[in-house]
């Protein structure tokens, strides 16, 4: 457990740090519901590439959406070692396919950068910030824009 | 709803909702024959309706509703008798003060009450004159008793016999602008009172809280009065203050029930008086006890106990796979914890229901309203009112139904003039009833009018140019074509009915719903529209199928059959369309793999076809791979959490544990003709 005592002002704020293809990704605790093991999906017809299918949690159809692929990373080969992570956020509840969960970390709002204008691409608009710490870069998600960008772009597919 | 005044509000106009239909259910009584309790009933209500307006401010309402309530009152006390005008006056009345609910909820203009309101004041006025509470229906019990049949009664009510009261009324009684003097007034009509105010709990003046209730009397009550009469004239008060009833004398054994006269049991021979209110009727009104729960606590539990259902399957299937004997102790709990859960998952279900009789009761209204302005003669027989159906369903019922009596009133019945002229009784008849038959329910709207003119329709629908003029239709089809979009048969557009949105919207919504709807028509005997539903909206009749692999659901309402078709059945018709053979009848076949982009899909040639109908474009061919079995399945929305797909209705969650997705006929041809219009997008989409 990483937990990061730093001096500098601000509230703190507690992240879930999860692994995705070379990558570590957080996303704020308070929109993450559980996390469970990978399960077969049932495929949805006409659905991006990134949207694995729907699964059953406990009698709620959950759709599971690959991180890897919704970043443009390619898809994730999903194994039962792979990890959903059930995120609540714009009104919905999705999963998350991510490879593993790695931590939970706590940072202060000064420790999380924004975005280097270079480095803007494809995940970017999904991108909150970065929080870099000692030997890390946690790429913070926006959990509500990644869950709501599953509505809006629907047409499109 | 942060305001908790708003919240209040829509407690009061929820209730408001019940004491209507109460009302109005009391109101339709009273046309055949009027009773004491039925009165009060209807005086109970119009009077809560009434107080509980006033702490809204609601003043049209209030002002309307005291009228009413003053008719109600001499009604119950015998001053006025319940007949013909006077039953139709009231009736109206009833409609307006649903009308001023409505307005004061919707914060719309009051209704135009005048005319009725002045009718229920003359009413009042030349009957009434007695402005003392003491309702006849005391007086009814006075002289019950009939002494002479028992010997060793005494002759005369012993001066010991009657009650010791005592009643502290709460804060609440006073904020509710309950009189507790009035509440005295009705109890001295009884009989014989002693009052003493109990002023010991008043505190000393700078103590002393303006909204608190610090009195309470104690009375003695001589006389032989019933018990009931008793709490009668507490009956708005209940909970509101203690009460405390106790006999004065032990001379004659205390009756056992409350509410049995203070008689000895011989006497209860004689016939109490017509109006004696008596506690056993009330059951079935108001004093039912519920309680209010959000609906989604409901869909919660029924989403839980239908989880838990799939659970046990899996531990069943787990056992079995162990090689447990089913009589072994393991064996006989699971048999034992499926019996429970299939217990639980009926009663959770239940909950949801509702009697059909909240839509039911619309009705009587409309076809009062829809015969004033027809000028027919209607009388509408309600049956089955208490048929329990999930409340969805109710709530979607009411249109339909609505659309169904206003075509039957308007076009099934004939005039008057015309009902003479064809030998039949001037006032036409028109039965809504509603039935459980085989796990469904059965609504039917039924007029003895003068049936479909299938001659007018057939020139109609070629008018129209939905069929060809030269066409052959057996009766049944006729019929059926009322149910064609753009379809409508009234000579002239009234407002009733016939504005163009007639038949067909009534089968949609009814097919929405997962019913079917049948004519049953017999020129000039009348005609008859047969509703069947299923009972809950949150299961589905089902076939299971596997497409390339996967398994999907076909709602078993949009199936006709389902047959194995030989290859030379299959003709190729024009770019990436089939068409199929269908005993000389050809049909689209649609490819359901390609439309839902499902790899592997077998060649209709190597698998089975399902025959479906489909709204507007009629039958339709889906090729499937295999048929897998038939089952109810529990509706789960994947919309919640994505979004719309077309094609697919919905998802449920097999025994396995797995979702599966529920096909949408009309979502597939919706794809269908996307695709066909659109050839050069064959390429899956969404890669």
């Amino acid at each position: 457990m990483h937990q990061r005592q730093d001096d500098s002002s601000g509230p703190r704020r507690q992240f879930i740090t999860f692994r995705s293809g070379a990558q570590e990704f957080g996303a704020d605790i308070m929109a993450i519901r559980e996390i469970r093991g990978w399960t077969e999906t049932t495929p949805l017809p006409h659905a991006p590439d990134y949207v694995r299918g729907v699964i059953n949690l406990r009698g709620v159809v959950l759709p599971v959406v690959d991180l890897k692929a919704r970043l443009g990373l390619g898809l994730t080969q999903a194994n039962p070692k792979h990890v959903i992570v059930v995120v609540q956020a714009a009104d919905r509840t999705i999963g998350l396919l991510v490879d593993a969960v790695s931590d939970i970390l706590t940072v202060t709002a000064g420790d999380i950068q924004p975005t280097p204008e270079l480095a803007r691409e494809a995940q970017s608009e999904f991108v909150e910030g970065i929080a870099v710490l000692s030997e890390r870069l946690v790429t913070i998600l926006g959990m509500d824009r990644l869950v709501g960008s599953l509505v809006g772009e629907a047409k499109a597919a | 709803m942060s305001d908790p005044m708003e919240a209040i509000r829509q407690t009061y106009f929820q209730e408001c909702e019940e004491l209507l239909l109460a009302m109005e259910e009391g109101l339709l009584a009273l046309e055949n024959g009027a009773d004491g309790e039925t009165i009060n009933a209807v005086f109970r209500a119009v009077h809560s309706i009434k107080g509980s307006g006033g702490a809204f401010g609601f003043e049209a309402l209030v002002r309307f509703a005291h009228g009413f309530e003053t008719v109600m009152d001499q009604l119950r006390a015998g001053q006025l008798e319940a007949g013909g005008d006077v039953t139709a006056l009231l009736l109206r009345a009833g409609d307006l003060l649903a009308d001023h609910v409505a307005a004061a909820r919707d914060g719309g203009a009051a209704p135009e009450d005048g005319e009725v309101s002045a009718a229920l004041a003359a009413l009042a006025g030349a009957e009434g004159g007695d402005e003392d509470f003491a309702p006849a229906d005391f007086e009814g019990l006075d002289f019950v008793p009939l002494q002479i049949v028992v010997e060793d009664a005494p002759p005369a009510p012993t001066p010991m016999q009657g009650w010791r009261i005592r009643f502290a009324p709460h804060a609440a009684l006073y904020a509710n602008a309950s009189e507790p003097a009035l509440l005295l007034r009705a109890l001295r009509g009884l009989g014989d009172l002693t009052v003493a105010a109990d002023v010991s709990t008043l505190p000393a003046l700078e103590a002393l809280s303006p909204q608190a209730a610090y009195f309470a009397w104690d009375m003695t009550l001589a006389g032989d009065i019933p018990r009931a009469a008793v709490e009668e004239v507490f009956d708005f008060v209940t909970g509101q203050c203690d009460l405390d009833i106790a006999p004065l004398t032990f001379l004659l054994v205390a009756p056992p029930e409350a509410d049995a006269p203070q008689i000895v049991p011989l006497a209860q021979v004689a016939p109490p008086a017509e109006k004696a209110p008596e506690k056993p009727d009330r059951k079935d009104g108001e004093s039912r006890q519920t309680i209010r729960v959000d609906l989604d606590k409901v869909d919660r539990l029924v989403n839980l106990v239908g989880e838990l259902v799939i659970t046990q399957a899996m531990l069943s299937q787990r056992v079995a796979e162990c090689k447990i004997p089913r009589a072994s102790s393991v064996g006989n709990g699971l048999a034992e914890l499926e019996h429970l859960l299939r217990e639980l998952q009926d009663s959770v279900m239940a909950i949801r229901t509702q009697p059909v009789k909240s839509v039911f009761q619309r009705m009587p209204r409309l076809v009062r309203e829809l015969a004033a302005q027809t000028a027919k003669k209607v009388h509408l027989v309600l049956e089955g009112e208490a048929t329990e159906v999930d409340k969805t369903v109710i709530e979607r019922l009411g249109e339909p139904l609505t659309h169904m009596i206003r075509n039957a009133v308007d076009h099934g019945l004939e005039s008057p003039e015309e009902r003479r002229a064809a030998g039949k009784s001037e006032e036409g008849t028109v039965t809504l009833s509603a039935e459980h038959r085989g796990g469904r329910i059965v609504i039917e709207v039924a007029d003895d009018g003068r049936g479909i003119d299938r001659a007018r329709v057939r020139q109609k629908a070629v008018e129209r140019g939905l069929i060809p003029a030269g066409a052959t239709l057996s009766d049944e089809e006729t019929d059926n074509l009322i149910f064609m979009p753009g379809f409508s048969t009234a000579k002239e557009v009234s407002n009733i009915s016939g504005r163009g949105v007639g038949m067909d919207v009534v089968r949609r919504n009814i097919v929405d719903l997962g019913g079917r709807i049948v004519i049953g028509n017999s020129p000039s005997q009348g005609s008859r529209f047969s509703l069947t539903l299923p009972l809950t909206l949150a299961v589905l009749d089902g076939m299971v199928v596997a497409i390339g692999g996967q398994t999907f659901v076909l709602p078993l309402t949009h199936i006709v059959e389902s047959l194995k078709p030989r290859a030379a059945d299959i003709q190729a018709f024009g770019r990436g369309r089939n068409l199929l053979n269908v005993r000389g009848a050809y049909v689209p076949l649609v490819m359901t793999g390609e439309i839902l982009n499902v790899p592997d899909a077998r060649p209709p040639s190597d698998g089975v076809v399902i025959l479906v109908e489909s709204q507007g474009t009629g039958r339709l061919a889906l090729a499937v791979d295999a048929i897998l079995g038939q089952r109810q399945v529990v509706i789960k929305s994947f919309e919640d959490n994505y979004r719309h797909i077309g094609g697919i209705a919905a998802a449920t969650i097999l025994g396995d544990g797995r979702v599966a997705l529920i096909l949408d006929v009309d979502g597939i041809v919706a794809r269908c003709r996307d695709r066909i219009a659109d050839l050069n997008d064959l390429q899956p989409t969404g890669t």
